[in-house]
């Protein structure tokens, strides 16, 4: 039950094959049991536990609340949750509890979903591997895997399993590994400029960013106002349309939400036909650092496309190389200014300091912030110097708009979705991640993700297939904003086509019972 | 603070900044502690009268000051212009703290609607260019009522510019004339007010209170003096002025400041001052404050405030999500300036007594209820109600509202008057009777004191007749030649008949009697 998709448990829960609470409770035997992995921050046991009831109250009374009702999620620690800690892994914020669901928390809970708990991630979100948040990085649950462990084997350069655990990617590494290894079946991530997409990727997920002003951004904790999305993590693209389908649409504590009637659900056709598609190839995303696996890869995929009947074209997206200095200037500016709030007057962390504000302040922010978090409020500080605005704010705004318009050419001239590789390699072993800083590794690595961000299209990584050290590679499809639906559809289609294999986790449970007592009982059962 | 995007919500404050003529770089930067609901209206420098000082010497040039104003007035709203929180006076602290309010993380603004609104009607009253589409900006420094380290405001492109106040200058000799003056208004702007610091210094404690509804008026001054065809001085800009009064004086000092420093070889220094209220000086507030980068920056999480008028409204739109510039315009009352040049050419009053008709709070209704009423000639009105009537109030220090005599009662009054019912003498009297708020007409006083104008010249002459006998020698000493005598006669006849009589037929009767 636990390998099946969210879209199959929704049936089984539906014909009484499994109760919400006999589904909350193997959820949350499997988070013990992984817990190992550090995926989650906080796990919300009793609250799931009592949603699980009142889930079940329904069911029994035929008053279903939709496809979501007693369904397990979880949801990245930036999301705001009424009386659960929300850490953003952050000194800042240990011991915040928010008094307010983020909307899209709120949305999730109003359709009957079980919030298992809260997911690690990089401190604030600033990060591409989930290594740097104050509770240690997340674990990719793929360097458990069967198919993982068994090519290691082969290798007579392995080295010791133990220390040569993969990143999960980021920063929304916990949810994806909370998805991946089995705990839930969809959890919320944020994408500023691929943290949904990336990890997506290195976990064998689909990870879905939708279209700015789609979803609700009301209760995230910010990084880039201006980019940031809340983003979905599921095993397939049908279960991220539902996902989307209940937390689409206009909010009135957001602004920015669009008001432009979409259509809901987001019920994806089964595309028997792609002859009509165009898909575009953005030339400038074929650069050298793209691992040779990868690149065939995508290659392969655009052959897919053209075997059958749809139209493939490359595309030029001309400033694509400005995109990630770009993406720096007004990443960091505006984390100078949402992180400003953080001076441990109202909430969070306060210092011990009290000669003066002034000193409390600089204590209070020295200490709940990493070195991450403090090199961009500087840098973004810099950057809003009066003297310095001009040459670097709007600069940079000017080529962001750039970078927009590079898509709305391609888009203009035809082409209905954007195909891309999602990350440059497959997941790296932790110890070979942390050799390269934060900086440079978030520059690297949001390369095919974060210009979809500077243009608010909605974009969507798709586990393609195995590498040769059978570890999952994804692969990106990017559509016109607000085109969502048929983002999905198309997606849809690819997933069908690439069949990529299911994670096998078997060993790794049996491990995990060996340890942990009496939870032999709790065996897992996983697809196929 | 704000409500979405067309939701305005309300912790709008209206900063005004007034800024001289002349592109001078007076450029103010933001306040350091704004408060919520507030706009906030550049308004483009007052310009202060050329001042000159001292007398000048032999050989020295005039001073010429030069002023700008930021003005921060809190828009009248039931919620704040960012947050759902309501705005009530004088509520108890922090009870009225959306989740917005105190910044927690996650939260976001949404534009209050009213305020808006509040805003473009300012604009249009002003005469300001109303921006169809304005920006909001958010203003970074750290301080402890300032929740969220920026405040949001709009400093790059804000909903109104370039206006216009016209307004009147106290001149002459006595005073008494009246010169317009105009200044120009550089903009107006939506601005979150920040909180409000109650700092304990038994304790050495700061306590925050974030409902952020002050309710006043605040100004800041940005003054600096000149040579008249010299560039412009620096300036300085003192802060938190809550009342005109406080505001007129921390100008005229800080301008004899300015001069005196430069005369005697010092410097004036781009320094922010306060004021102080006992001493009456202005004084530097060493404040890191003052020469702060507020890093401004476009805020994210509000779109562009698109405006419409009635060529660019997008037909079927919902009139709750869009802003009608045109609607705004229509239920904007008569300015005053509109009223006053209405005044002078309806009722043919002086330019003076119309700026005095609406200075005071409720006169003008006054006078157009009483002008309803009546027969009597306008100028005999506005004589009436701005010499007798608020000549009443102000020696008892009232307000119109607590009047104890009614439009009505005036009207009725004038119109006794008007038809020679009374002398002026006894209509005098008859207003002075009313005052005393026994509940009397003023026709009822006149017949209780038999106060009529008496009209029977054959008893007024048979009266003359007798007061003639009975004073020979005052009629002898007329007749001797001492014309002035007959004043005597006039007064003792109009004694006689209680002031009731016209000293003018009075004297005519006499006369001719005299020289039969």
């Amino acid at each position: 039950m636990l390998g099946r998709t969210l879209q199959e448990v929704s049936a089984a829960l539906k014909q009484g094959q499994i109760t919400p609470t006999e589904l909350c409770q193997k959820c949350l035997s499997l988070i013990k049991k992984t817990k190992f992995l550090n995926a989650y921050i906080t796990v919300s046991e009793e609250v799931a536990l009592k949603q699980a009831e009142e889930s079940e109250k329904r069911y029994k009374n035929g008053q279903s609340l939709g496809d979501l009702d007693g369904i397990p999620v979880a949801v990245k620690d930036n999301f705001s949750t009424s009386g659960i800690e929300t850490t953003c892994a952050s000194n800042m914020l240990k011991g915040y509890i928010p008094p307010y669901n983020a909307t899209v928390v709120q949305k999730l809970l109003d359709q009957g979903a079980l919030l298992m708990g809260k997911t690690n991630l990089d401190e604030f979100a600033m990060g591409s591997g989930s290594t740097d948040g104050i509770f240690g990085p997340v674990k990719n649950p793929w360097s458990y895997s069967k198919q993982y462990r068994e090519k290691r084997k082969q290798n007579p350069h392995s080295k010791n399993e133990d220390s040569d655990w993969l990143i999960t990617g980021g920063s929304s590494g916990g949810s994806a590994a909370a998805v991946s290894a089995f705990t839930c079946y969809a959890a919320l991530g944020s994408d500023t400029g691929g943290s949904t997409r990336n990890p997506a990727a290195h976990c064998g997920l689909v990870g879905f960013k939708p279209s700015y002003g789609l979803v609700s951004r009301h209760g995230l904790i910010p990084l880039v106002n201006s980019m940031d999305v809340p983003g979905i993590l599921t095993r397939c693209v049908d279960d991220a349309a539902i996902v989307l389908g209940a937390l689409a649409g206009p909010d009135p504590k957001d602004s920015t939400t669009v008001h432009d009637p979409i259509n809901k659900p987001f019920m994806l056709p089964s595309l028997a036909d792609v002859s009509k598609l165009c898909i575009g190839i953005p030339k400038e995303y074929l650069i050298p650092e793209l691992s040779s696996e990868v690149r065939s890869l995508w290659s392969k995929a655009a052959d897919l496309f053209e075997s059958e009947g749809a139209k493939v074209l490359e595309v030029s997206l001309p400033h694509t190389s400005y995109s990630i200095v770009c993406y720096h200037v007004l990443c960091t500016s505006e984390v100078a200014s949402n992180m400003a709030r953080f001076d441990g007057l109202q909430y969070g962390h306060r210092c011990d300091i009290n000669v003066s504000t002034e000193a409390m302040y600089a204590a209070t922010r020295r200490e709940g912030f990493n070195d991450v978090v403090r090199g961009r409020i500087l840098s973004g500080n810099f950057f809003l110097l009066k003297e310095n605005y001009e040459n670097y704010f709007v600069k940079a705004q000017k080529v962001r708009r750039l970078i927009a318009n590079d898509f709305v050419n391609a888009f203009n001239s035809g082409v209905d979705v954007l195909l891309t590789p999602t990350t440059l390699s497959e997941a790296v072993p932790y110890l070979e991640f942390i050799k390269e800083d934060n900086r440079t590794r978030s520059a690297q690595d949001d390369i095919f993700t974060q210009a979809v961000n500077m243009a608010g299209l909605p974009a969507v990584s798709i586990p393609v297939a195995l590498s040769n050290q059978g570890l999952p590679i994804g692969l990106q499809f990017i559509g016109r904003a607000f085109c969502d639906q048929q983002l999905l559809t198309v997606a849809k289609w690819f997933e069908k086509q690439v069949q990529f294999p299911v994670i096998q986790l078997q060993e790794l449970m049996d491990d995990c019972s060996a340890v942990l007592e009496n939870e032999k009982s709790a065996s897992v059962s996983l697809k196929q | 603070m704000a409500a979405p995007m067309l939701r305005w919500v309300g912790r709008g404050r209206l900063w005004t900044f007034a800024r001289v003529d002349g592109g001078s770089c007076h450029r103010r930067e933001a306040p350091t502690g704004s408060t919520s609901n507030w706009i906030r209206g550049q308004s483009s420098v007052a310009q202060q009268p050329l001042c000159m000082t001292q007398k000048p010497r032999k050989g020295e040039h005039k001073w010429a000051a030069v002023v700008g104003l930021e003005i921060h007035a809190q828009i009248s709203s039931n919620s704040k212009l960012f947050s759902g929180s309501q705005v009530r006076f004088s509520a108890p602290p922090n009870s009225l703290v959306s989740f917005f309010d105190a910044s927690l993380p996650g939260t976001l603004p949404v534009l209050n609607r009213r305020c808006v609104e509040a805003a473009v009607m300012t604009g249009l009253a002003l005469n300001c260019h109303i921006n169809k589409k304005s920006l909001f900006d958010r203003k970074h420094y750290f301080y402890a009522d300032l929740p969220a380290g920026y405040q949001i405001t709009q400093q790059r492109l804000p909903i109104a510019v370039n206006g216009s106040l016209t307004y009147g200058v106290c001149a002459g000799k006595k005073q008494s004339q009246v010169i317009p003056k105009t200044v120009r208004i550089k903009q107006i702007q939506l601005e979150q007010d920040s909180g409000k610091s109650l700092h304990d210094d038994l304790r050495s404690q700061t306590l925050i209170d974030l409902n952020r509804a002050e309710g006043q008026l605040r100004v800041d001054a940005n003054i600096s003096v000149h040579h008249p065809g010299e560039p412009l001085g620096v300036r300085t800009e003192v802060k938190n002025l809550n009342s005109i009064r406080f505001l007129a004086k921390a100008i005229d000092y800080e301008i004899q400041r300015q001069i005196n420093e430069l005369e005697n070889g010092g410097e004036i220094l781009n320094e922010t001052r306060s004021f102080h209220y006992q001493l009456g000086c202005t004084m530097s507030m060493r404040d890191k404050e003052g020469k702060q980068d507020y890093r401004f920056m476009p805020e994210p999480n509000l779109p562009p405030l698109v405006l419409y008028d009635a060529t660019s409204l997008p037909a079927g739109a919902d009139p709750q999500q869009v802003i009608n510039i045109d609607q705004i315009r229509e239920t904007l009352p008569e300015l005053p300036s509109v009223t006053r040049e209405r005044l002078v050419q309806q009722y043919g009053m002086l330019l003076e007594h119309s700026f005095t008709l609406l200075n005071e709070v409720g006169l003008l209704e006054f006078f157009q209820n009483v002008i309803k009423e009546t027969r009597a000639e306008p100028k005999k009105v506005t004589s009436w109600v701005l010499n007798t009537f608020l000549g009443y109030l102000k020696q008892q220090n009232l307000a119109v509202s607590e009047s104890p005599v009614t439009p009505s009662a005036l009207a009725e009054l004038l119109d006794l008057l008007d038809s020679r019912t009374i002398s002026s003498a006894a209509a005098k009297q008859v207003f002075e009777e009313l005052w005393k708020r026994e509940g009397k007409t003023p026709g009822q006083i006149v017949s209780e004191k038999q106060l009529e104008l008496m009209e029977d010249r054959g008893a007024l002459e048979q009266l003359c007749h007798s007061m003639m006998e009975a004073h020979p020698q005052v009629v002898m000493d007329l007749k001797k030649g001492n014309p002035r005598a007959i004043n005597k006669l006039i007064g003792l006849v109009r004694k006689a008949t209680q002031s009731r009589a016209d000293p003018a037929m009075i004297k005519e009767i006499l006369e001719k009697k005299l020289s039969s």
